[in-house]
């Protein structure tokens, strides 16, 4: 077992680095990478350092939990597991690309301090191993997401970011409900001292009704992070307003807490809830993941574009975590990992068109191929792992689940590979209409990707190309860990 | 006939006794010294009698921690860790109030002694409330209060609303303590007596075969309560009140009323009446209900930031009711830690409200918020900071204040309810969220610059709530273990 200092260390190191930033004016650009750099190393080094095999600990590695105010129940408690592990990697990795690639130059100090206190509050949301911790951290979140759209976004950005507040604090009202209610039905079994640790929670026995209910509110809450049809209606406008570096954050990032929290919490706390409420959540999946692809194909703007997809992605996520099938689950997680890859690149290169034209609209944009083939190609790599080319890191996750979805609910499965097609049609219609065609006046006198804009892309076309081809490291972490999600569900009438 | 003086505990009383004194100190060196009494002097009067009436609360409380809870007066007045420590809640908040009066007295020109008069008299009438454990001793502190705070209310003579605010006030407030002691007397008729102790034991050891008369009597002491905490359809009074106010004094409003009122609150339906839980809930759930609800959607729509904060207060008292509702030893606890945080941050709130209104107190509409954090940074930062904690973000003391009062009432089954009331504080974010999006928005047309001057003891004031709400709100350990060990000294 390893010491859960290095967890703490990777808390501490991004909002360190705020504090820094914050104070040094001219220089807070250069804190901020090394801090991120530094964040990346560290989660790089838990990654290898990772053992999923300690005995008598499940999966999970790093542990350590103090009490810090007993009476209400709060401690600082730490873990990663198999599967919390790769999204504390995608965390430093995405605030990296943010920082590199969508560089903001208006009130710097500030931007990047709410950014590096961003990542310090979802990594925390990621290693908490305590429901209320996790809960404390989760809504952290949304103050630093707050100010960066409501500062530093479009032209929309107080509505934008008033939407995406307040939709996401009425979510969080019903998980919090749920963990007191979770908290008190485990003391009263007990008899002992209020707690939220998660292991002690998980074996709160619970009547069916109240799991159910349960279930629900922590959802609700869920459902609107990720986001999940029809709770998703913040995200478009919040991804196309916010600044490049926070769409990326947002799209990679936060909305894999949505998922996250319903795989770890939501199914893994309430097993007795998902014979009745999966059908639900699984239809909800696949009505987003139509849903999205259908509005993709017709919005005109390519951030929006991108939220949608990410609306049909997170469709696929939240089938995969919700199907009960190894192979799903395993390829959900999989999925959290390459779609915040995805989408960073993405909404990267959407940043470097719009630093050029100031315009993210379809329309305005054509012909782009002749003046910048470099930019044209790495768009191309995204895409085509976006929409799930073999070979590519797409493929592997969206094959497993729909793989596994078909075994266990193969309608379902029939439905969503519906969202496969279309996405090779939005996105390929996207791509003709904006890289190919004669590039008239503005369009055609475009510099291509510049030399660090190139090198920002690099890791993310890596990860697009190796984990399509050699995704077992990944799946050798991932999968003891969903196995023992599943072992402890299971009893509960969960299919294989 | 036998007139016996009962026997009297003088450190039950001290803190009431040292901050009517200094009342009447001040107010006789102002009828006798022949100068102006300056508002140095009535300042630090103040401050002194405030911080002594919070070191007493120490001893107080050394005193309760080795004797146990105490009566004195003819079981009229308690001693107990609950009193002790809403009395330093208090006591805290006098001192802070004082400081944002004195150079809010300054920048206005009004003689700041009368004015502490009164501060002092109305909190030695908070205080007596949070240790009464008789209904008419509950009135005489919920009269000394009151008094006070009507005249404060109209301290701004100039300002026509100021009279106006104060004369809403005081007709709907007196119409409320009317309510309260025909409640009253309807409990006695009832019960035989105005005692708490008194009054739960009856009714524990007797069961009542017409009740109407006491749940008349309950119904009545409730609606005088919810007026005071401006619950719920009886808050009509609230944002006028708020709004035409003096600033420093709808801060003190804001924040000792509802300690002194919530205390009382607690020792007459959870002490008092505990056993007719049963019929008062219901009641107080749909009080709530409205409470958190209506406070925060008309909220939305305001643009007088003293209105928002009104509103904003009326949503915190459902909040605080949360804790009353659960009627438990958590409930208790999580009320007073409420109280314990909000004081603090309400009083530092209209602190920055009262510098923004500039000289002549009117700049209270958003507008004049506009960009203030881009231009003054800390001080916008601070607001901002307290308009979080209000909100209930984590890393806020806000945020555990929401946490145990919502905990208290989903451990006894009030899972609906908390859902609700986190709808409220979910609506609640509109206006305080676009108060902060004010704070940062870059300075356009609409902007009214002007640069806020932040005078030293104001500076204090607001330097407090900044550490009071980050410290306790990452490390709520000791804030949450005080309340709970107040309550556990907590009588009868």
């Amino acid at each position: 077992m390893h010491s859960s200092l290095w967890l703490t260390v990777l808390l501490v190191v991004p909002v360190v680095g705020a504090a820094v930033a914050a104070v040094s004016r001219t220089r807070a650009y250069a804190v901020a990478v090394v801090t991120a750099t530094i964040e990346l190393i560290l989660s790089l080094i838990v990654l290898v350092l990772y053992n999923a095999h300690i005995a008598g600990a499940h999966t999970l590695d790093f542990a350590g939990r103090w009490v810090l105010a007993a009476p209400l129940g709060l401690a600082y408690d730490v873990a990663v597991d198999g599967i919390s592990v790769f999204m504390v990697v995608l965390t430093a990795l995405v605030v990296w690309l943010a920082l590199l690639g969508a560089r903001e130059r208006r009130r710097e100090p500030a931007f990047v301090a709410w950014l590096l206190l961003l990542t310090a509050f979802t990594m925390g949301s990621f290693v908490a191993h305590d429901l209320f911790e996790f809960f404390i951290f989760f809504e952290l979140t949304l103050v630093p997401s707050y100010f960066i759209i409501a500062q530093w976004g479009g032209r929309e950005r107080s509505r934008a970011a008033l939407k995406f507040f307040v939709y996401t604090f009425t979510g969080s009202a019903f998980l919090f409900v749920g963990t007191l209610y979770l908290g008190f039905a485990h003391q009263h079994q007990t008899g002992g001292a209020l707690t939220f640790a998660y292991s002690a929670l998980a074996s709160t026995a619970m009547s069916h009704g109240t799991a159910v209910w349960l279930f629900v509110a922590f959802a609700i809450a869920f459902a609107v992070k990720s986001p999940i049809w029809p709770l998703h209606t913040w995200s478009p406008i919040t991804y196309a307003e916010a600044p490049t570096a926070g769409s990326i954050e947002f799209s990679a990032l936060l909305a894999k807490l949505g998922s996250y929290g319903l795989l770890r919490f939501a199914v893994g706390l309430f097993p007795l809830a998902l014979p009745d409420m999966r059908p639900v959540v699984l239809t909800l999946a696949v009505i987003g993941i139509v849903y999205g692809s259908a509005l993709a194909c017709v919005t005109p703007d390519l951030k929006r574009l991108v939220a949608y997809s990410s609306v049909a992605q997170m469709g696929f996520i939240t089938l995969g975590v919700m199907t009960g099938s190894k192979i799903a689950m395993v390829g959900a997680v999989l999925l959290m990992f390459n779609h915040g890859v995805i989408t960073a690149g993405f909404f990267l290169i959407i940043g470097f068109l719009e630093r050029r034209r100031g315009t993210a609209t379809i329309r305005d944009l054509t012909g782009l191929q002749g003046p910048a083939p470099v930019l044209a190609a790495l768009f191309t790599v995204v895409m085509l792992a976006s929409i799930g080319l073999p070979g590519l890191s797409g493929f592997v996750s969206e094959y497993l689940i729909l793989i596994g979805t078909f075994a266990t609910h193969t309608w379902w499965a029939v439905v969503a590979t519906l969202g496969v097609v279309l996405a090779a049609l939005y996105l390929l219609w996207a791509y003709q209409r904006v890289f190919h065609g004669r590039a008239a006046e503005e369009n055609a006198t475009i510099a291509d990707a510049s030399g660090a804009e190139r090198w920002v892309l690099v890791p993310v076309v890596i990860l697009i190309v190796v984990l399509g081809v050699f995704p077992k490291p990944m799946l050798d972490r991932i999968t003891p860990s969903v196995q023992q999600l599943i072992e402890h569900v299971a009893p509960a009438g969960v299919s294989k | 006939m036998n007139l016996t003086i009962p026997s009297i505990h003088y450190l039950a009383i001290l803190p009431v006794m040292v901050l009517l004194g200094a009342s009447l100190v001040l107010l006789g060196s102002v009828a006798l010294v022949r100068s102006r009494v300056s508002n140095l002097v009535a300042t630090t009067i103040t401050s002194l009698a405030g911080v002594a009436a919070l070191v007493i609360t120490f001893v107080q409380w050394a005193y309760v921690a080795n004797h146990g809870a105490t009566t004195t007066i003819a079981h009229a007045v308690v001693l107990d860790g609950f009193s002790v420590v809403a009395t330093g809640v208090i006591a805290v908040a006098l001192v802070m109030a004082t400081l944002v009066a004195h150079d809010w007295a300054r920048r206005e020109d009004v003689r700041a002694a009368e004015y502490q008069v009164l501060a002092l008299a109305a909190s030695a009438g908070a205080v007596l409330m949070t240790q009464a454990n008789d209904l008419v001793v509950i009135f005489l502190g919920l009269e000394i209060l009151s008094i006070g705070l009507y005249v404060l209310a109209a301290f701004d003579r100039r300002r026509s609303s100021s009279a106006e605010a104060a004369l809403k006030y005081f007709l709907l407030g007196s119409f409320a303590s009317a309510v309260f002691v025909y409640g009253a007397a309807l409990v006695y008729g009832a019960t035989g007596s105005t005692n708490l102790s008194d009054v739960s034991y009856f009714l524990g050891a007797n069961v009542l075969l017409r009740p109407g008369l006491l749940y008349a009597g309950g119904a009545l002491l409730l609606v005088g309560f919810a007026f005071k905490v401006a619950a719920v359809p009886f808050h009509l009074w609230s944002p006028d009140v708020y709004q035409g106010s003096p600033t420093p004094v709808t801060g003190y409003m804001a924040s000792i009323v509802k300690v002194g009122a919530f205390a009382a609150l607690l020792r007459v339906l959870v002490s008092a009446l505990g056993t007719q839980m049963d019929t008062w809930r219901p009641i107080l759930w749909a009080l709530i209900v409205l409470t958190t609800l209506v406070g925060a959607s008309l909220g939305i729509v305001q643009r007088n930031v003293k209105r928002m904060l009104a509103y904003s207060s009326i949503n915190h008292a459902g909040f605080m009711l949360l804790g009353v509702w659960a009627a438990t030893t958590r409930g208790t606890a999580a009320t007073l830690f409420y109280a314990m945080t909000y004081a603090p941050l309400v009083v530092a709130t209209f602190a920055i409200v009262t510098l923004v209104g500039g000289r002549g107190d009117d700049h209270h509409d958003v507008d004049y918020y506009r960009g203030l954090a881009r231009r003054q940074p800390w001080l916008g930062g601070a607001l901002a900071l307290f308009l979080l904690a209000q909100l209930g973000a984590p890393l806020t003391t806000g945020f555990y204040a929401k946490f145990v009062v919502l905990a208290s009432a989903v451990d006894v089954g009030g899972s609906a309810l908390a859902v609700i009331a986190l709808l409220g504080a979910a609506i609640a974010a509109f206006f305080y969220l676009r108060w902060i999006v004010a704070l940062y928005a870059e300075g356009d047309e609409r902007a009214i610059a002007h640069h806020v001057a932040v005078p030293r003891a104001t500076a204090v004031v607001i330097v407090l709530g900044v550490a009071v709400t980050v410290v306790f709100g990452v490390w709520p350990g000791p804030l949450a273990a005080l309340a709970q060990h107040a309550t556990l000294l907590f009588t009868p």
